[in-house]
């Protein structure tokens, strides 16, 4: 009978050490860490591609999700379309909504008091809406008036406004707190217009065609990205994106290269 | 901007016309440092008479930053029949939380539906399957009639990730080893829906170097017997090649323990001459004003070139050290999260040296299997002057290099052309690649294929 008591005991006692042992060995992190051959400290330099990224561990997760959307979601969607649709016609489409799109390209330039970029712009619109059919052709572009992209974020920067903290937004990618304030602003300003004009009033199906027609926008935008989450296989992706998108809005917005920041 | 077309026909379409990627920029193909590395110019152009060679770029550095104008690239196929291929070649394989990603080693395969030979194609220094000059002969061959089938560098981190067996790159012998079997195992995944003629091979760069090695393996395991295999821009000794775009961090000021600072001023000059002119984006008339307007020096060129190709190799030591627990630059058992921030690790990456790779990672590991080998001993095996006498017994080699590369002396260069002979192909500029995606060069790769 002691016997036993010790044998049950005994089997306890294994089974409760086999299970703490088990949690030990599952995960390598409960080994303690040892510092590595070479570490911050001996570097004597300056950072570099360095973007204020608070919320960094929220953006790589958001990153994270965005790689899992796109391939999902969106890239069979882009990959069904560029199937079925002959390239002709794919850049018919392109052109149709980059034609609208200058709609925000427009009062973007008017906002920044741009005179001559407004004009041309309004130019490009009139020319390709009429002589481009509707904007499926780009004559403009062949008479010298080129593409000039503006979006309300770049109008803030341009008037002094600071990107603010970086910040990878669910489907759209890498933004920043200003960035994304303006795509709300130049999405409200589209919505407003489309309201005005409303270009199916009265057909059976309004709802379906719009939406349709915005999901054609979207199908068309990625189709037009070339950019895949994590292709390069670089492990340092997300500070390669992060800095390039960052320095290219700074740039065009004019913030970059004059401020006291710079190298002395 | 003037648009004006000079005679030799620099174009007003400057480089590879980006894509509306104004919310999500693209970020892959070769690493180059988007902004900086696309716009470099230090000399003016000349015109070159005609029937000679018509690359226009003459400097060494900046054909290679700058690559080849668009309309000096050939027409290529807009549409094709092309399939990712995702191999699982170490099915039990273990991959850390932040490599959540890579699900197997990635190759791009562009197929014919009518018999037809095929080529595959090895990525230089850093690059993955998709690098912009890897698509581009693959769409060149695929236009031609070829079957083709893109791999990575083994010193891309992918490769390290999921191609290499050691997860330790460098040695030419194990990593030729690992492209055999990615090839194998990629042949197996496509040969039941293709009809192959023949097998050839292609690299360019480290991949050119590379080429040479797997060909040799495959003579004796015969599984591919490659009829033509072509070395494009090959490094002679892959430790000299090294060694000389280590040299061209040298001319930093402060030296290569200073590139963060220079990094920064090569920025701050770049924002800068964008705030003089009046410019509506970054776009081809702005990088093409940088080119004209000699905006960095032939030095400061040069440190692009060598910051690039550290930035490369940093992500090959990063996933190196994760995949092996060495402890090198992540603290040993370390698990990274998903949200961990990786920052300083590039940071201290970047700044290692090819030859403190070499000296303190690679070296110490080779030499567990390799006891008693000397430093100068592996220098010498990693050199296509180790395998010269089949590299001169076997007539299915040819080489396309440039007279002005960098990553090769006088002397490698009459030792290539030495042994190649008629099949050693010198084009007389162009730099390290900068002329690859050239209609030329191109069709002169299709025809050596053919």
């Amino acid at each position: 009978m002691r016997n036993l008591r010790i044998t049950c005991c005994a089997i306890l006692t294994v089974c409760v050490l086999a299970t703490l042992t088990a949690c030990a060995g599952s995960g390598a992190h409960t080994r303690s860490e040892l510092p590595p051959r070479h570490s911050i400290a001996e570097l004597k330099d300056e950072p570099f591609a360095v973007v204020h990224d608070p919320w960094e561990s929220f953006n790589r997760h958001m990153y994270k999700f965005d790689y899992y959307f796109d391939k999902y979601l969106f890239l069979p969607a882009v990959r069904g379309y560029e199937f079925v649709t002959p390239v002709f016609l794919q850049d018919r489409i392109s052109n149709f909504y980059n034609n609208i799109a200058e709609v925000r390209n427009f009062t973007n330039s008017a906002f920044q008091l741009k005179g001559k970029d407004s004009v041309k712009t309004l130019g490009r619109f009139v020319t390709n809406s009429t002589i481009g059919l509707g904007g499926l052709f780009d004559p403009a572009s062949k008479l010298g008036l080129e593409r000039n992209y503006q979006d309300f974020g770049k109008t803030l920067g341009y008037w002094g406004v600071d990107s603010g903290p970086y910040l990878v937004l669910p489907i759209f990618g890498p933004s920043s707190v200003r960035d994304t304030g303006g795509l709300l602003v130049d999405s409200g300003i589209t919505y407003g217009i489309y309201t005005l004009v409303d270009p199916f009033r009265g057909a059976d199906n309004e709802f379906a065609v719009t939406a349709g027609i915005e999901t054609l926008n979207a199908v068309d935008t990625r189709h037009q990205q070339s950019f895949r989450y994590y292709e390069s296989g670089f492990p340092f992706e997300y500070y390669l994106v992060r800095f390039i998108y960052h320095e290219k809005r700074e740039i065009e917005s004019g913030k970059a290269g004059k401020d006291q920041s710079g190298p002395q | 901007m003037q648009r004006s077309t000079t005679a030799h026909g620099l174009p007003d379409t400057f480089s590879p016309r980006p894509r509306a990627a104004e919310r999500v920029p693209a970020a892959s193909g070769r690493l180059v440092l988007g902004l900086l590395l696309a716009s470099l110019f230090c000399a003016p152009l000349k015109l070159w008479a005609a029937g000679e060679y018509g690359y226009p770029i003459p400097g060494a550095y900046e054909a290679t930053i700058l690559g080849t104008p668009g309309n000096l690239k050939p027409e290529l196929p807009t549409k094709m029949r092309v399939r990712n291929l995702v191999l699982d070649i170490f099915p039990d394989r273990e991959r850390p939380p932040i490599f959540f990603y890579d699900d197997g080693l990635r190759c791009t395969f562009a197929y014919q539906k009518k018999p037809a030979p095929l080529v595959f194609l090895i990525a230089g220094t850093g690059a993955s399957d998709r690098a912009t000059v890897q698509i581009t002969m693959l769409k060149a061959l695929y236009q031609a009639g070829f079957h083709v089938i893109t791999l990575p560098s083994p010193t891309n981190a992918n490769f390290v990730i999921s191609g290499s067996r050691t997860r330790i790159p460098g040695d030419l012998y194990q990593d030729s080893e690992d492209l055999y079997r990615a090839m194998e195992v990629a042949w197996n995944k496509v040969k039941g829906d293709i009809e192959v003629t023949s097998f050839n091979l292609g690299g360019y760069s480290l991949g050119g170097t590379e080429a040479a090695f797997v060909a040799r393996l495959d003579r004796e395991r015969k599984v591919f017997n490659f009829k033509k295999v072509l070395l494009i821009d090959p490094a002679v000794s892959v430790f000299h090649s090294a060694a000389r775009i280590e040299e061209l961090l040298g001319q930093i000021p402060g030296g290569s323990g200073k590139l963060g600072a220079f990094f920064n001023r090569m920025l701050y000059k770049f924002s800068e001459f964008y705030n003089y002119g009046n410019f509506v984006g970054i776009d081809n008339n702005f990088l093409y004003a940088v080119y004209q307007e000699k905006i960095f020096s032939p030095d400061e060129a040069a440190g692009l070139i060598g910051l690039t190709f550290r930035i490369n190799l940093a992500g090959m030591i990063f996933a190196s050290d994760v995949m092996t627990n060495s402890g090198y630059v992540v603290p040993k058992n370390k698990v990274l999260k998903v949200g961990d921030s990786l920052f300083d690790y590039l940071m201290v990456s970047s700044h290692l040296s090819f030859f403190d790779y070499f000296n303190e990672y690679f070296f110490p590991y080779y030499q567990e299997s390799h006891p008693g080998v000397t430093r100068e001993q592996v220098i010498s095996y990693f050199d296509l002057r180790s395998i010269e006498g089949y590299l001169k017994s076997s007539p299915q080699f040819g080489v396309m290099a440039n007279d002005n590369d960098f990553i090769l002396t006088a002397e490698d260069r009459d030792y290539l052309k030495g042994i190649f002979g008629e099949r050693a192909k010198f084009y007389p500029r162009g730099g390290h690649l900068g002329n690859l995606e050239y209609k030329e060069n191109l069709a002169y790769m299709v025809d050596f294929f053919k």
